[in-house]
């Protein structure tokens, strides 16, 4: 049995059990607006984790609580952001689509889609300027490969030999229409890379491991020297677009096949020893558990922080 | 260096300043490096900081706000050109929705000190897509910061106030205005964001001007003192944030204001200015306040036509006879 695989399984089932509170908590009428939920998703983020250093930059989408617990935010204060408390990790002015973790350099969740990609060859631009050797890594999803921004950002990218990643999690739909009806190739991103001259990789989004082995080569070729690397995670949402979408969309075939191979089941199997993963699974419920009653108890958002913020000095003066 | 410099060469002036201070400052944008901009703007920046400095990019506007975004979250001090104000439509995403607020939307966990410059205005005759004065476009957005120089030395020092603050800036060249003269700026010349100055004092009525529509204040402040009408004219050189309270005393002297503006009266600047004076400055008004703004249509190409849209010394001076007489 591999401990590391027993760990990424374990972050995974946090990251898993954080989504099904937030669901939960939602119908309970504690969190407002709407929630994403990236349940099936898990390996991409965790695995993509397991390969990175801590100080490489991650960029993600509206979609993204998965890649802001991945990254180091809390439970607690990624649930008490959606239940607009004062200690959520955005301070109750982001919400479920903008989790960000600067600190961890989770660099934001956006939900303009695409926007985010020409943001990651920034700070890759940045790091190269800067000699760190970082990396940054754009998450984005199979309905971001039709926007402006994806081709700009690849082609930037791509001539300027940035050390960023592109990583697309194509979960086979946009909103409720599936990506290949309103794409011109079968693999969104992947397809799209040689244009720009890039190496692309197709890949299993839902085994964390393969995850975790092809983003390790893309990292290693950016920090190299050798630019960016697009892969394309094929992978699936156990749940619809957003909170009130039931996804019957989805032929019944297609999503029994895909929770089958769950990510969480797939790296069960993988890790063998059944004791362990449920000895896990209990460790992370108690983490979640520990993290809703926290948010819960914590008090809520609070009106002042409203005029804060907008400036670098803390605050929103616009005029004399 | 010369005692009278042109804005377009305070332009290159007030960067290179900037660059050689701070190493964390790089530019990028079209044609800027080898070429030294298609405004000549940034001549001899190339030549002297080199490629790794100043980054000619594709034509991705998106991209070239986007990774400037993604640098100055990182910790360099980008100035990204976009060559015509027209064009931040084209990348009006990362100046509505990205970086204005990705800041605030974290609760305070990342900043943006990155300065998007660009060429905006009409009056040389390019038509309805490249003459737009789109500066009301960013003071339609909280998280802005928004200048806009009338002449060289405030270019060269505002751009340093620029790029050192720690939040994004807009910086808006005026094309009309490359060519003009000034005095050159002194050294370490810095011109605080947010600072109006009064251009040309003056006693019977203050006329508030920002960046092409100075100096057409300025003519007509000229003209009119012949006829022993005497205006003021308060230079805003920036609109967020917004000095209005040098508009203030300055209607406190003269008891009416006259806001000559480039951009469309639907929807200018001007009506914010408007609406703080009669909000916060009622009892100091004698006259109704007045705005000249260009007209609501498209800027058209023919220079009748284009003079018939947009702000001129002859229509700044009848509005300042009509206040002055009210
Ligand atoms: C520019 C833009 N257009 C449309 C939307 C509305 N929208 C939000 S999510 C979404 C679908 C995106 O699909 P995909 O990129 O595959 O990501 P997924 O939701 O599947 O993770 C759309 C159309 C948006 N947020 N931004
Ligand atoms: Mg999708």
């Amino acid at each position: 049995m591999s401990a590391e695989l027993l760990d990424l399984y374990e972050r995974m089932a946090v990251i898993r059990g954080t989504e099904k509170a937030a669901h939960d908590l939602f119908m309970a009428g504690l969190v407002k607006g709407t929630t994403h939920l990236a349940a099936g998703h898990e390996a991409v983020a965790v695995g993509a984790s397991a390969a990175l250093r801590p100080d490489d930059y991650v960029f993600a989408t509206y979609r993204g609580h998965h890649h802001a617990i991945a990254r180091g935010a809390t439970p607690e204060e990624c649930l008490a952001e959606l239940m607009s408390r004062d200690t959520g990790v955005c301070r109750g002015k982001g919400g479920s689509m903008h989790l960000t973790k600067a600190s961890a350099s989770m660099l934001g969740s956006y939900a303009i889609v695409g926007a985010h990609l020409p943001m990651a060859a920034g700070a890759a631009w940045s790091a190269k300027l800067r000699g760190t050797g970082q990396v940054a890594v754009a998450f984005f999803g199979d309905g971001a490969t039709n926007i402006g921004a994806f081709h700009e950002a690849l082609n930037l990218a791509a001539v300027w030999r940035l050390p960023a990643v592109f990583v697309c999690e194509n979960n086979l739909y946009m909103e409720y229409t599936p990506i290949g009806t309103v794409t011109a190739v079968p693999n969104p991103a992947a397809d799209r890379a040689p244009a720009y001259g890039l190496p692309a990789e197709v890949i299993d989004g839902n085994d964390v491991l393969v995850v975790r082995d092809a983003v390790a080569r893309a990292a290693q070729r950016a920090r190299g020297g050798g630019g960016p690397t697009v892969i394309e995670a094929r992978t699936y949402r156990h749940y619809g677009h957003s909170r009130t979408d039931p996804a019957r969309y989805r032929p019944e075939g297609e999503v029994a096949e895909w929770l089958a191979r769950d990510p969480l089941l797939v790296a069960r199997k993988a890790v063998g020893d059944g004791a362990a993963v449920d000895a896990a699974d209990r460790r992370a419920q108690a983490t979640v558990r520990r993290a809703v009653e926290a948010a819960r108890a914590a008090p809520p958002a609070d009106p002042a922080q409203a005029l804060t913020d907008v400036w670098a000095d803390g605050g929103a003066a616009w005029r004399t | 260096m010369a005692d009278v410099i042109t804005y377009r060469e305070a332009v290159a002036e007030g960067l290179a300043r900037e660059m050689r201070r701070d190493p964390s400052v790089v530019c990028l944008g079209e044609d800027i490096g080898a070429a030294e901009g298609v405004f000549k703007t940034t001549v001899g920046l190339f030549k002297e900081f080199g490629p790794e400095r100043v980054w000619d990019t594709p034509i991705s506007e998106q991209a070239i706000v986007g990774a400037a975004m993604g640098a100055a979250m990182t910790g360099l001090r980008p100035v990204a050109e976009i060559m015509f104000s027209d064009f931040l439509a084209c990348c009006w995403d990362y100046l509505a929705n990205e970086i204005p607020k990705v800041r605030y939307m974290t609760g305070g966990q990342v900043t943006v000190p990155l300065v998007v410059r660009t060429a905006n205005g009409g009056g040389l005759g390019f038509g309805a897509q490249h003459s737009q004065a789109v500066e009301n476009w960013a003071l339609a957005v909280p998280g802005l910061k928004i200048a806009a120089p009338s002449t060289p030395a405030d270019v060269v020092g505002l751009l340093a106030a620029a790029v050192r603050s720690d939040d994004p800036v807009l910086f808006f060249e005026h094309k009309g205005l490359f060519a003009s003269r000034g005095p050159a700026a002194p050294p370490d010349h810095l011109v605080p964001l947010g600072e109006a100055t009064v251009a040309r004092p003056g006693t019977d009525l203050t006329v508030v001007a920002l960046a092409s529509t100075v100096p057409v204040a300025l003519a007509a402040a000229e003209a009119l003192a012949r006829d022993g009408i005497f205006a003021e004219v308060v230079d805003l050189r920036c609109l967020i944030p917004l000095d209005i309270r040098t508009v203030l005393e300055s209607v406190g002297r003269t008891s009416r204001l006259l806001i000559v503006e480039e951009n469309p009266y639907q929807g200018g600047w001007g009506g914010t200015v408007a609406s703080l004076v009669a909000d916060e400055g009622f009892e100091l008004l004698d006259a109704p306040i007045r705005r000249v703004a260009a007209a609501c249509v498209p800027l058209p190409f023919a220079d009748p036509l284009e003079q018939r849209v947009m702000p001129t010394v002859d229509k700044v001076t009848a509005a300042v006879r009509g206040l002055a007489a009210y």
